[in-house]
């Protein structure tokens, strides 16, 4: 469900979210494309401009609140779940925007994201995965693949990544949707289906970051590879994929298996994005290159009580029931005397 | 055996009820707090729980204590000494002899007093028997068996009878006390309101227990304590974290704000969040966050939404919430932290008291990065700091840290409950010019206070963080010469609200040879002391108490140099007093410092002024 409805959105364009601060990203940053997209996406969302709230962390990532004009905060390390938490449940008719980066998300920002998948508060948060931190220049993060040579493993990683879409989900994330930087069309039809979803939404973008991991995801989103690597899910459509989308995916008992797509087979698997059962979404979200794609597109969107909806609307009808009109009748209930 | 050494008439009188934790004496001392209130009295109260969640039954670990100090004059400790000691079991007698003044009167239930029980005391003998409590007035009450008796016919459980023994407990002390049983009877209604079969139990034994005494003729004649001069108004008691969260409903209502809460749960501040939570019948959007740091980053969301917005949390949980601090700081947004301070450091004696987090309070951030902080001193006053707190951080866009003890949160005192007309009012600096006048960092000139905007107000969208703002626009910038005159301005917006501060007042001499200073919650006993002093015909000691910390009352340095000396009474190795000659190095400082988890005896603070002034 949107928030703050707007009444003077026909007038919007993308125009009205560029902020006079000048855009400080390496040139070549995958971050360009978030912006422009979220910028334009903004104007269809149905939200006033007075009502969005842009929050962000620490790191690259998070300068884009600096550059749209709406009202934001650029917080801490790793906090920006948790301050856009305080300002939703305090103005749950804000539109909430969070955007992050796999450093300031997933590790010293782990705890919140956790714990806002678990709650299923109304945000958005768009994470940009660049699988290294960009701002401190290069060190590893936790979904630096093993064997990627970074300024903190000079011998290649040797650390286990978090997979997002599969922490995600497994902390009870309602919406997963994962994007590469380089598809502007999907991008912004995910930024728009992630607005519409009540509950919380966690977009992951594929984002190249040209100093320190440049074509990291190159293989899953170059020209020549993507047909291959990707798999775009739509919902009730069979999860086609390579030149021709002549590959479909079948369950090889509990695993996925990558398949000559024949359409009179009924065996294939189609997507169900509304499934409220979570196990086939983790299954998508994990797929690996190189024995099956990467999915993109929605993975999961599920119903789910929201926190903040629950947590006002017992407020409201404690304030119906109670006893106490003001502070006043409050301090004069129970045992009082005069002196 | 002594007499009793209780008198016909008494000006103040220390009453301590102990026993099992199963034993109520929680409940038993809150209704004989309440009953105090009705007949007049000024009273100060102090809980004295277990460690432990659930010691075993009838050991000297389970035994849970409350102590109350009544008079009818102003009373500002639970007191030193204990005059009269209830004991439920032979655990608590162990525990709390050394507590009762020599001559002092023990009520015992001397049914508990068995084999088993005593063994778990650690007792060869019987106490009650044995020459052990030769110097003290015993009054040997059988508790137990005469509770059972009395409720026989309830159609009660074994176990529902024996915790109504307390309330037999309640009616030997309404009785020695002169209470009109009629009036304690009406508390016990209030409380079990829902409950009417255990309201008439208790009720039962209330009765057994006053008629027992009455019928033995144990004590002579009772003892009637002449009502205190209190301002006129209505009361209610209070305990120091309820003051604290109702101070913020009064200030999110005078204020116009709705009332934000993120905070984590810690010993001793949760109450604060409990009772918030359930003052969502006040509309206060309460957040229990996954941790310290997520509650403060929330907190500050809630902030910038417009709200009133605080968090509450004691010391392990502020040092995690520094970062944030400089947060708030920086964005120059309200935001009030309370700190019920508690033993540290880390997790040091969660449940004891301590003023240690002073140094945290006014340093424990990184870079220059000034706050207000200020403290309470009487559970009743935490009403009016928190207000207070609330107020200065919504009118100069600043956070604020309120600094509360385990003592202050879990004691009661008489609290006036005041008309709200006669708070102060709350003026926001809100931002009331157009769109195209507005800069996110343009400010009040009088006290450097950030105008607000919220999200919500078409035309004023802009960014707050961390990074360094250009004075005025906002904007980022790594200009050198911008850098320091921002830090200037906060500095400076802190030390103007120095001007809406109350003067430093003092009690007893004006000048002279000896300034007494506390902080926080030191005042009861402090006061207690150079009052008792005063009285006694002293003539050069001052006394001056400090709520306000940073920045410090403008006339505190005028006040000092009066004196000869300054002696800084503090439960901490010293925090206060060294900040002081920080300030004003100029001054001759003397300290006295309780480090035990323990608040202040006035006998402590009294002699050390004597001690002194037998230097000087």
């Amino acid at each position: 469900m949107m928030e703050g409805v707007a009444d003077k959105q026909a007038e919007l364009t993308r125009q009205d979210f560029v902020s006079d601060q000048a855009v400080r990203w390496c040139p070549g940053c995958g971050d360009y494309m978030i912006l422009a997209n979220m910028q334009k996406a903004m104007t269809q969302m149905g939200t006033n401009k007075e009502d969005f709230l842009c929050v962000s962390g620490i790191g690259c990532s998070s300068r884009i609140t600096y550059y749209l004009d709406t009202y934001g905060i650029h917080s801490i390390h790793g906090r920006a779940l948790a301050v856009a938490t305080g300002a939703k449940l305090a103005n749950p008719d804000l539109n909430v925007w969070v955007f992050t980066g796999d450093g300031d998300c997933l590790a010293i920002g782990g705890n919140h994201f956790i714990h806002s998948c678990r709650r299923n508060i109304n945000l958005n948060v768009v994470i940009f995965n660049n699988k290294v931190y960009g701002m401190t220049k290069g060190q590893s993060s936790p979904t630096t693949p093993a064997g990627i040579k970074t300024k903190t493993a000079p011998e290649g990683s040797i650390e286990n990544t978090f997979n997002i879409g599969e922490l995600a989900i497994g902390s009870g994330a309602t919406f997963f949707a994962r994007v590469p930087d380089n598809n502007h069309k999907l991008l912004e039809e995910v930024m728009l289906e992630a607005n519409k979803h009540t509950g919380i939404s966690v977009i992951e973008v594929l984002q190249n970051c040209v100093i320190f991991t440049d074509g990291i995801h190159e293989l899953i989103t170059g020209k020549e590879t993507k047909d291959d690597n990707q798999v775009v899910c739509k919902h009730g459509e069979p999860l086609l994929f390579g030149k021709d989308r002549l590959y479909g995916l079948k369950l090889d008992g509990m695993k996925l298996k990558k398949v000559p797509y024949d359409e009179n087979d009924t065996g294939f698997i189609s997507h169900d994005m509304y499934d409220e059962d979570s196990a086939m979404h983790l299954a998508l979200a994990k797929m690996e290159i190189p024995d099956l794609p990467v999915a993109m597109g929605i993975i999961r969107q599920a119903e789910k009580s929201n926190y903040a909806n629950v947590l006002h609307q017992n407020i409201k009808r404690a304030r119906e029931l109670s006893e106490f009109k003001t502070v006043h009748d409050l301090f004069y209930s129970g045992n009082t005397w005069e002196v | 055996m002594a007499e009793l050494a209780l008198e016909k008439e008494m000006r103040k009188v220390v009453v301590r009820f102990s026993g099992d934790s199963g034993d109520g004496m929680q409940l038993t001392g809150d209704m004989f707090s309440q009953s105090s209130g009705q007949e007049g009295l000024d009273l100060t109260t102090t809980p004295d729980f277990p460690a432990e969640i659930r010691a075993p039954q009838g050991s000297i670990g389970g035994v849970s204590s409350f102590q109350i100090q009544i008079g009818g004059t102003e009373i500002y400790t639970p007191g030193d000494q204990v005059d009269v000691l209830v004991v439920m079991n032979p655990a608590a007698l162990k525990a709390n002899l050394d507590k009762l003044k020599p001559g002092g009167t023990i009520i015992a239930d001397m049914d508990s007093f068995d084999r088993r029980n005593l063994k778990k005391a650690e007792y060869a003998s019987d106490p009650l028997v044995d020459n052990t409590l030769d110097e003290y007035h015993v009054i040997k009450a059988p508790a137990t068996s005469l509770t059972k008796s009395a409720l026989k016919d309830l159609g009660l459980s074994n176990q529902a009878i024996t915790r109504s023994k307390n309330m037999f407990a309640l009616g030997i002390v309404a009785y020695i006390f002169s209470r009109p049983l009629a009036k304690v009877k009406k508390l016990i209604d209030n409380k079990f309101a829902k409950r009417p079969e255990l309201a008439e139990a208790n009720k039962l034994a209330l009765e057994a227990g006053f008629n027992f005494s009455e019928s033995t003729e144990l004590f002579g004649a009772s003892i009637v304590i002449p009502p205190a001069k209190l301002p006129k108004g209505t009361y209610r008691n209070i305990d120091g974290n309820t003051a604290v969260a109702w101070g913020f409903l009064a200030a999110s209502e005078n204020s116009g704000r709705k009332l934000s809460l993120c905070s984590y749960p810690i010993t001793p501040a949760s109450e604060i969040l409990h009772e918030l939570t359930a003052r969502k019948d006040m509309g206060a959007i309460v957040f229990q966050a996954e941790d310290e740091i997520a509650a403060i980053c929330a907190a500050i969301g809630a902030s910038f939404s417009g709200n009133l917005s605080v968090t509450t949390t004691s010391g392990p949980g502020a040092s995690l919430k520094s970062e944030a601090m400089g947060l708030a700081l920086i964005s120059e947004i309200p935001l009030v932290i309370v700190n019920v301070q508690r033993a540290g450091p880390s997790t040091g004696l969660p449940t004891k008291t301590e003023q240690s987090d002073l140094y945290q309070a006014l340093y424990g951030r990184h870079g220059d990065a000034p706050m207000v902080v200020m403290a309470a001193s009487s559970p009743d006053d935490c009403f009016r700091f928190s207000y207070e707190a609330a107020k200065i951080a919504m009118e100069h866009s600043t956070p604020v840290i309120l600094l509360s003890d385990t003592y202050l949160a879990s004691g009661t005192s008489p609290w006036r409950i005041p008309d709200m007309a006669e708070l102060p009012e709350i003026k926001i600096p809100v931002f009331d010019r157009s769109p195209e006048e507005w800069e996110p960092y343009q400010r009040d000139p009088e006290y450097l206070s950030r105008y607000w905007k919220s999200p919500g107000d078409a035309g004023f969208e802009h960014r707050i963080g961390g990074l360094e703002k250009k004075e005025n626009t906002g904007n980022l910038t790594y200009e050198p010469a911008n850098h320091q005159k921002m830090t200037k301005i906060r500095a400076e917006k802190i030390e103007r609200i120095a001007k809406k501060l109350p003067e430093l007042e003092t009690i007893g001499a004006q000048q002279g040879k000896l300034m007494v200073v506390g902080w926080g919650s030191t005042h009861g006993a402090i006061n207690t002391a150079v009052t008792e002093l005063l009285e006694d015909g002293e003539k050069s000691v001052g006394f001056a108490h400090f709520n306000y910390i940073q920045p410090l009352p403008a006339n505190t340095e005028e006040i000092f140099g009066r004196y000869d000396q300054i002696l800084v009474c503090e439960i901490n190795n010293g925090q206060f007093v060294n900040y002081l000659r920080s300030i004003y190095p100029q001054f001759s400082y003397k300290q006295l410092n309780k480090i035990q988890g323990q608040p202040f005896f006035t006998s402590e603070i009294k002699a050390e002024i004597i001690n002194r002034l037998t230097d000087l």
